[in-house]
């Protein structure tokens, strides 16, 4: 469920990564003011255990696949909302950083869909509701699976938005989200019962272990007051965002293009694009690059029913046959130069 | 689970212990500087392909300049892409209006769209691979923490990556013990897998403890200690700004296009 950078953009990037940013600072603060000495060591090392036992993989009876834990509401139960929203934080930090999984733009998606559903949502809303005290037994399975299934759903869900909003991927929203809920419906079940089978063993095993850690928050309304804020925060920069950067078309600008049947590629690249596009039009050395109509070569590619006729005041990216070409060449040449650039200053270091 | 894994996440620790010109560049350029890399690779618009091409030249002279072996890094991205690539694979099948024209072919603007999102993933996990391989975690870390990150969040994510080797060992051994004893060569009962992530939770634990009670005995106060502590220097804010104007041009006027058409003109 990793996103990668590559498939957003960097307005929904931006404005996850504030949103995550407010809430880790919350935790901070919130742990500060009831900071146990001990808790240091145990977030660190119960980091280092959901990273390995993310690799430990259980087989699924009757099924032939494996599945094994993903660690949020996990950490949730062990340690608090707090404590675990920071856990995860730096789990997939670190799995950005040394695994490549999931990039730094997305980071803060990740971390808000990975850590804040399960952490603020699924553990106290669902979890702590049905499963209270419970040690074992049907009420803290059916509480883990629960939770897991919700808050894997809301991450999911929440995945599907992302991605939509940032216009890069071309997967319509109903058709990515009938992708993502139902696989994400067998994961958290997978994931509740991978939670509850271990969290039992500890409970049977060392009951003492389980209670203190925990740094809850005693009174419901600072949770309250935590949910609140990251929904007005999305809000107000939904808002802010949007007009600096719609990547989709809204509604009426859809139909518009649909109805005159408008070029796409130029037409829906929102604001942001477009302002940029007018300001490189203003730039450029060489504006509108291409070949010349009656420029010998070039003419069968212009007369070959070029696919859009795009006039010559159409705003960046321009599609012709004479730029794409000299894009393609372009771009290819300047791959291996950058190559080459990266391969000399090498064997001049060697060299020294 | 592979040993070989944590094995390779040493590598990139060892990578970032280096010397080269690369790593003596503060952490703080280098983070604020992939970030405004990051930022114009993506604020492209989805169908551009030609225009990304001179962006390789960061993540290429970071490795260069800072020694990183690239093919182990390429492998790491290898080892990344599959789900860029599956999401990615949809663009061609949803978006089929013609967009470019290459001589006679005509190229839909799916495929365009899904080559720009490869480019891009290359683009962005090589240069985050690249930061990290030429600072190295605890530079990192510090950096991080003078531009703002909640103090806890960085003694957290030091923590993290200090015992994830030692309870990543503890785990493989584990899981080792189980693997000797099984009758067939196959993943774990579920019975199995609860007792025995239960039992390597106890231990983490216990080892929370111990680590605390020296911590204790120490005098650890909250503040990572550096023996150094790096300073901002002139040339830390040169690097930033060179590449800021680098990629600022790479942005406003397609690199590539202009070249190729010098070229084209040339060959004329």
């Amino acid at each position: 469920m990793h996103m990668a950078d590559a498939l957003i953009s960097p307005a929904v990037g931006g404005a996850l990564w504030a949103v995550t940013g407010g809430v880790s600072a919350t935790c901070a603060r919130k742990l500060k003011t009831s900071m146990r000495g001990d808790l240091i060591p145990m977030m660190g090392v119960l980091g280092a255990f959901i990273f390995t036992a993310q690799m430990i993989n259980f087989s699924i009876p009757g099924t032939g696949s494996s599945g094994h834990l993903g660690g949020g509401l996990m950490l949730a139960v062990l340690l608090g909302p707090y404590a675990a929203f920071l856990v995860i934080a730096s789990v997939l930090a670190v799995q950005a950083f040394f695994f490549a999984d999931g990039g730094l733009l997305a980071l803060g998606c990740n971390i808000f869909n990975l850590g804040f559903f399960p952490a603020f949502v699924a553990y106290p809303v669902c979890y702590r509701w049905l499963a209270r005290d419970a040690q074992g037994g049907v009420r803290l399975w059916g509480a883990s699976v629960l939770a897991a299934v919700v808050g894997l759903q809301l991450g999911a869900f929440s995945v599907v938005l992302e991605t939509w909003a940032s216009g890069v991927s071309g997967l319509p929203f109903g058709t990515f989200l009938l992708l993502m809920q139902p696989i994400h419906l067998a994961i958290g079940v997978v994931e509740g019962m991978a939670t509850a089978a271990a969290v039992s063993f500890v409970a049977r095993a060392r009951p003492e272990s389980l209670a203190p850690m925990r740094v809850s928050p005693n009174a419901s309304a600072s949770l309250r007051s935590v949910l609140t804020g990251v929904l007005l925060a999305t809000c107000a920069l939904g808002g802010a965002f949007s007009w600096l950067a719609s990547t989709r078309p809204d509604g009426l600008e859809w139909a518009i293009a649909k109805v005159s049947g408008k070029e796409e590629v130029a037409g829906n690249e929102g604001n942001l694009h477009r302002r940029l596009a007018a300001l490189q039009e203003k730039t450029a050395i060489l504006p509108d690059y291409g070949f010349k109509a009656g420029a010998g070569r070039a003419a069968p590619e212009e007369a070959t029913d070029s696919v859009h006729d795009a006039p010559a005041s159409e705003a960046w990216p321009a599609v012709d046959a004479g730029t794409s070409v000299a894009g393609l060449v372009g771009g290819a040449v300047t791959l291996v130069l950058a190559c080459l650039v990266g391969f000399a200053v090498n064997a001049r270091q060697r060299a020294v | 689970m592979g040993l070989g894994g944590w094995m390779e996440v040493g590598r990139m620790d060892e990578l970032g212990q280096m010397d080269s010109p690369v790593h003596r560049v503060h952490a703080q350029a280098k983070t604020v500087t992939t970030g405004l890399f990051i930022i114009s690779v993506m604020s492209f618009s989805r169908y551009e392909v030609s225009a990304l091409t001179p962006f390789f030249l960061y993540p290429l002279m970071l490795m260069s300049l800072g020694r990183i072996p690239p093919g182990y890094l390429f492998r790491k991205v290898l080892v990344a892409a599959p789900f860029a690539v599956a999401v990615g694979l949809f663009n061609p099948f949803f978006d089929q209006q013609p967009a470019v024209a290459i001589g006679t072919l005509a190229v839909s603007g799916g495929w365009l769209s899904f080559a720009s999102i490869l480019l891009r993933f290359a683009l962005t996990v090589s240069a985050a691979l690249a930061l990290v391989a030429c600072t190295g975690m605890h530079r990192l870390c510090a950096g991080l923490e003078r531009m703002g990150l909640p103090r806890i969040l960085a003694v957290q994510l030091l923590f993290l990556y200090r015992y994830l080797f030692v309870v990543g060992a503890e785990g493989s051994r584990m899981v080792r013990g189980v693997e000797l004893r099984a009758a067939l060569p196959r993943a774990l009962r579920f019975r199995v897998y609860g007792s025995l992530v239960g039992n390597l939770l106890l231990r983490s634990m216990a080892r929370a403890d111990r680590i605390y009670r020296a911590m204790q005995a120490r005098g650890f106060d909250g503040a990572i200690r550096v023996l150094r502590p790096a300073r901002l220097r002139w040339a830390d804010l040169a690097f930033v700004c060179g590449w800021a104007a680098f990629f600022a041009a790479a942005r406003f006027w397609n690199l590539a296009v202009l070249f190729g058409g010098l070229l084209m003109k040339g060959a004329s």
